[in-house]
């Protein structure tokens, strides 16, 4: 029961803060310079969420993490569909865990 | 385009998330088992929260005795990035009706918020995403989740933790796919996400990564009020 209720509880603290826009964006014309903040956060947010995290996907060992973000890197620059640059991200990192670390 | 056409992209979108999801999804539905869940509760808790974060911070909460009130408040806490996330998706979603809008806004999370936004040229770019778009999209992310979760919570741990940090490595491929296309393009975008990625390292330090996400998103952002250009 106790674990019921804390499911709930994190489905309704989850969904509030991805609602709150839905409700109240109408009521606001945003001006010039909050649309150009609006257009940077996918490229902020995107930042943030990859570093440093990608240095932790495995605690003990940041090399790991940064060998995979770097053939992500690589591969992103060549413009390849991002099926392949996320195979080769986990192709390169499953090498290096049998292989060396 | 017609509607089902729109629905059929959208799935076709969100296909690389829901395979980056499945098997970080499997790692989340053992790790819950072991957290004492049964695996209809992992997966219920992947019905309704639909949060990867939140969910791994939750289970191992668990597993360390915290109480349902310290799970929950860290969840809010860990999530107030969507509700960032959430107003740029919404600002696109402008045109579509409201109960459409309060349903999408369910499916938002790192990955498709990151697929929307940055999807690059072939896809739909804001006002010319459809409800049935956004929702194939979300929606193929969705199943690719909560499968997954079925699959961790029955067969528990058979998976290797070498195979599931690798998988954890995919969706920051996914990230990094997303992010270095556009960012090449214009000067501005990458600039932002560099300084985003050393304002977090830093932020890092002295807050949680949660808070050192949200606040150097917000920060590394406001950069672009003078760097981006305006509107045509």
């Amino acid at each position: 029961m106790t674990v019921l209720i804390l499911i709930i509880g994190m489905a309704v603290v989850t969904y509030i803060p991805r609602l709150l826009p839905a409700l109240f964006l109408d009521r606001f014309n945003f001006p010039a310079w909050f649309q150009k903040w609006l257009k940077s956060i996918p490229y902020a947010a995107l930042g943030a969420l990859i570093f440093p995290g990608v240095l932790l996907v495995e605690k003990d060992q940041p090399l790991l993490g940064l060998a995979g973000g770097v053939a992500a890197f690589i591969l992103a620059l060549l413009n390849l569909h991002i099926t392949l640059v996320m195979a080769g991200a986990i192709t390169v990192v499953l090498i290096l865990q049998f292989y060396i670390f | 385009m017609r509607a089902d056409t729109k629905f059929i992209q959208g799935i076709k979108s969100g296909l690389p998330i829901a395979l980056g999801y499945f098997p970080v999804a499997i790692a989340f539905g053992a790790l819950a088992v072991q957290a004492q869940l049964s695996w209809i509760e992992a997966t219920l808790m992947s019905v309704i929260v639909f949060a990867g974060a939140s969910q791994f911070v939750g289970v191992s909460m668990l597993l360390a005795g915290a109480g349902a009130a310290q799970i929950i408040t860290a969840t809010l806490f860990l999530n107030m990035r969507h509700l960032i996330m959430s107003l740029t998706v919404n600002d696109q979603m402008r045109h579509f009706p409201q109960s459409w809008r309060n349903l999408l806004s369910f499916g938002i999370t790192d990955e498709t918020f990151a697929l929307l936004t940055l999807g690059g040229a072939s896809e739909p770019q804001g006002k010319e995403w459809t409800p049935c778009y956004v929702a194939g999209l979300m929606g193929t992310a969705y199943l690719g989740w909560v499968s997954g979760t079925v699959v961790g919570g029955l067969g528990a741990s058979f998976i290797p933790q070498e195979i599931t940090t690798a998988m954890t490595v995919g969706l920051y491929g996914l990230f990094i796919g997303l992010l270095v296309p556009p960012a090449r393009k214009s000067l501005s975008f990458g600039l932002i996400a560099l300084v985003s990625m050393v304002v977090n390292s830093l932020l890092g330090l002295i807050l949680d990564s949660g808070w050192a996400i949200v606040l150097a998103t917000i920060l590394a952002a406001g950069l672009g009020i003078v760097l981006v250009k305006e509107e045509a």
